[in-house]
């Protein structure tokens, strides 16, 4: 089969000690991120976007994509260990990942995590491989109107499915879609939202925008918060599983990739629905469901490895059709856009090369991971023990000269503070940020598609709706925002991935307060 | 009626720091409040007991048959934070222990038993781990 040559291929060029380096730098560099609860794969690849300008794209590809994986493997850690899920997606990991670690068993539970994980990702990569190519084939041939069509499906997805309220997801992808439109009108030339400052004539540095949210807006909250009791991480040692967790694990671990892979795959965003079915269907197929809320392996080896394939398959949207679907994806797409290669369906045969390298340093970073972090896993829990103002230091130094690099102008450092404010406020009140850097980075693209669309129909707002994919993908969103709503009203009380982690929380919570009732009683 | 302040960890220096305060208090009749406060600007924090580190601390006292009281607090110096237990209660004595610091570690790091010593209004018994 030609694709297999042609990964066959990539690994051969994966595999100097060049790239294997870069991976092996972005695999560290990426659990290290991980595994720091606040700071992710996301704000990692942005900071380093300026580092990698000297770079060749595909060695500084293969960092990200270490990075990439090594933020879903570090975040496992810290689930487990310390029950503070540093992402969404790992929120069912530290349901049961944290009670396996109380009940003594944290080394049988970081180890169904990563070797689930490289499994996961071991097998979402190959079938990236085998779709991606498939996808932008037949990509090639939308037309302007069904693509855009297509990314206001991803947009619409990744705002009403992820956080708890879809006012607040919509407010901040709004949010982004108008900081998207700063600078120049592609047809009229004319100065959009530019207040008058030639600086703002050309589109935002992306690289400002990604790193004062993700970076500056964490740094921000975390000095207003800056003194919190310390929280009582449980001691591990090097991770291992006995014959009974193989066992329990490996079933979990395919299925969860079976649920992962689809959701990552279709511009659907994020790994919280599959990491959820994927708990829920262990729970209810397990022998040992009694043991579920207690600490049960099942409940960590499947939704971790729903995490990890759904990572994986992420990169068909963004490789095919140039479609990210999550923060990390959406700054790799804004770092390939930098390097002067156009994303889009042209990718897969235009820049070959590099598609095929980065799936296969994929699959070697994912290799890395399992074999440097096994050992690792107790450094990795000292990393918790570093002082906020120390880490935020270095980040905010690192945020600062990578934003001056870019244009080597200060009114960047400016734009910089002014959205690192605008992260802390959206931190303050709640808004996601996901939908706000999806915008910011999908929305020229989709006004680009739109004027395509309405130049070829001559201005007719019927265009838009006369290519039947584009219906079909229409009625497929209204049905997205339409579906759960009329569901919430004929059956209510019906479980939400986020019903069911506040439930279980909640239960934690008053097992905790009837401990501290006891003491008082002691007392 | 004062009483004597240890600021304990949960530590070799934490345990030789109480071991010299339960001695104290014993022979002067007085009770002890266990102080341990966290700058909490850490996500972890070792000298920051835990709810056993804290249960175990509570039965040796129980069994000197002390009156005793144990605060844990989070603030921006830890030292502060044991003088200011010390001044609340009107403390006769502070007990602390005393780590070995590096050259390089003095360099960098603030001292709380240094803060503790300067700061104090009373005397301050200063112990080292057998």
């Amino acid at each position: 089969m030609g694709d297999l040559d042609l990964l066959l291929n990539g690994l051969q060029s994966a595999a100097t000690p060049e790239n294997l380096m870069y991976a092996a730098i972005g695999v560290l560099l990426g659990t290290f991120v991980g595994v720091l609860p606040g700071i992710g794969p996301a704000m990692a690849v942005a900071l380093l976007l300026p580092v990698t300008y000297s770079l060749e794209p595909t060695s500084a590809f293969i960092m990200f994509a270490g990075i990439y994986y090594g933020g879903m493997y570090g975040g496992s850690t810290t689930s487990i260990l310390l029950n503070t899920p540093g992402e969404s997606a790992s929120v069912m990991t530290a349901l049961e990942g944290n009670k396996m670690a109380k009940a003594g068993r944290a080394a049988q539970a970081l180890a169904t995590a990563a070797i689930g994980s490289f499994i996961a990702g071991t097998i979402g990569t190959l079938l990236v491989a085998f779709f991606a190519p498939k996808l932008a084939e037949f990509a090639v041939t939308i037309g302007a109107p069904s693509y855009f069509a297509i990314l206001l499906f991803a947009l619409v997805m990744t705002t009403t499915l992820l956080g708890s309220s879809k006012v607040r997801g919509f407010l901040a992808l709004f949010l982004g879609l108008t900081i998207g439109l700063v600078g120049l009108d592609l047809n009229t030339g004319q100065a959009r939202l530019s207040l008058g400052l030639a600086q703002l004539r050309d589109p935002l540095e992306i690289v400002a925008v990604a790193v004062g949210i993700f970076a500056l807006g964490e740094a921000f909250w975390v000095a207003a918060h800056l003194r919190r009791k310390p929280l009582q991480v449980i001691p591990v040692g090097r991770p291992w599983m006995g014959r009974e967790d193989w066992g329990r694990s490996w079933k979990p671990w395919l299925r969860g990739t079976a649920y992962g892979f689809p959701f990552g795959a279709i511009p659907a965003g994020g790994a919280e629905i599959p990491t959820f079915l994927s708990y829920v269907t262990e729970r209810r197929l397990s022998r040992h469901s009694d043991e579920f809320g207690k600490g049960a392996i099942e409940g960590v080896a499947g939704p971790e490895a729903a995490n990890n394939a759904s990572a994986a398959g992420m990169f068909v949207p963004l490789l095919a059709m140039g479609i990210p679907v999550t923060a990390t994806a959406s700054v790799m797409l804004a770092a390939l856009t930098s390097y002067g290669i156009q994303p889009g369906p042209q990718l897969m045969t235009e820049q070959s090369d590099l598609v095929w390298t980065l799936l296969a340093s994929l699959l070697i970073g994912n290799t890395l991971l399992l074999v440097l972090n096994l050992p690792l896993a107790p450094l990795w829990a000292k990393l918790l023990r570093i002082p906020r103002p120390q880490l935020y230091a270095g980040i905010l130094f690192f945020a600062c000269l990578g934003a001056f690099a870019a244009n080597q102008d200060a009114f960047d450092i400016f734009l910089l503070l002014v959205f690192g404010l605008l992260g802390l406020a959206m931190r303050r009140f709640g808004l996601p940020v996901l939908p706000l850097i999806l915008g910011v980075i999908l929305g020229p693209i989709m006004e680009l598609k739109l004027r395509e669309a309405l130049t070829i129909s001559d201005g007719d707002l019927s265009g838009l709706w006369s290519e039947p994919l584009g219906v079909a993908v229409y009625i497929l969103t209204a049905l997205v925002v339409v579906v759960p709503i009329v569901l919430k009203r004929v059956r209510p009380g019906m479980d939400t991935p986020a019903a069911e982690v506040a439930h279980a929380r909640a239960e934690e919570e008053s097992e905790q307060d009837d401990a501290k009732d006891e003491k008082r009683v002691q007392r | 009626m004062s009483d004597i302040v240890v600021a304990w960890s949960p530590d070799e220096y934490g345990r030789a720091a109480l071991t010299h305060a339960v001695a104290e208090a014993r022979l002067r009749g007085h009770g002890i409040v266990v102080v341990n406060a966290t700058r909490g600007d850490a996500l972890v924090d070792d000298r920051f007991a835990s709810d056993d580190d804290l249960r175990g601390v509570r039965a040796g006292l129980d069994e000197a048959g002390l009156t005793y009281d144990v605060r844990q607090s989070v603030g921006a110096d830890v030292g502060d934070q044991v003088l200011a237990v010390a001044a609340e209660v009107d403390a006769d004595l502070i007990v602390l222990g005393l780590r070995r610091r590096t050259p390089v570690g003095k360099l960098i790091m603030g001292s709380v038993a240094q803060r503790i010593l300067l700061g104090a209004h009373c005397p301050v018994l200063a112990v080292k781990p057998a």
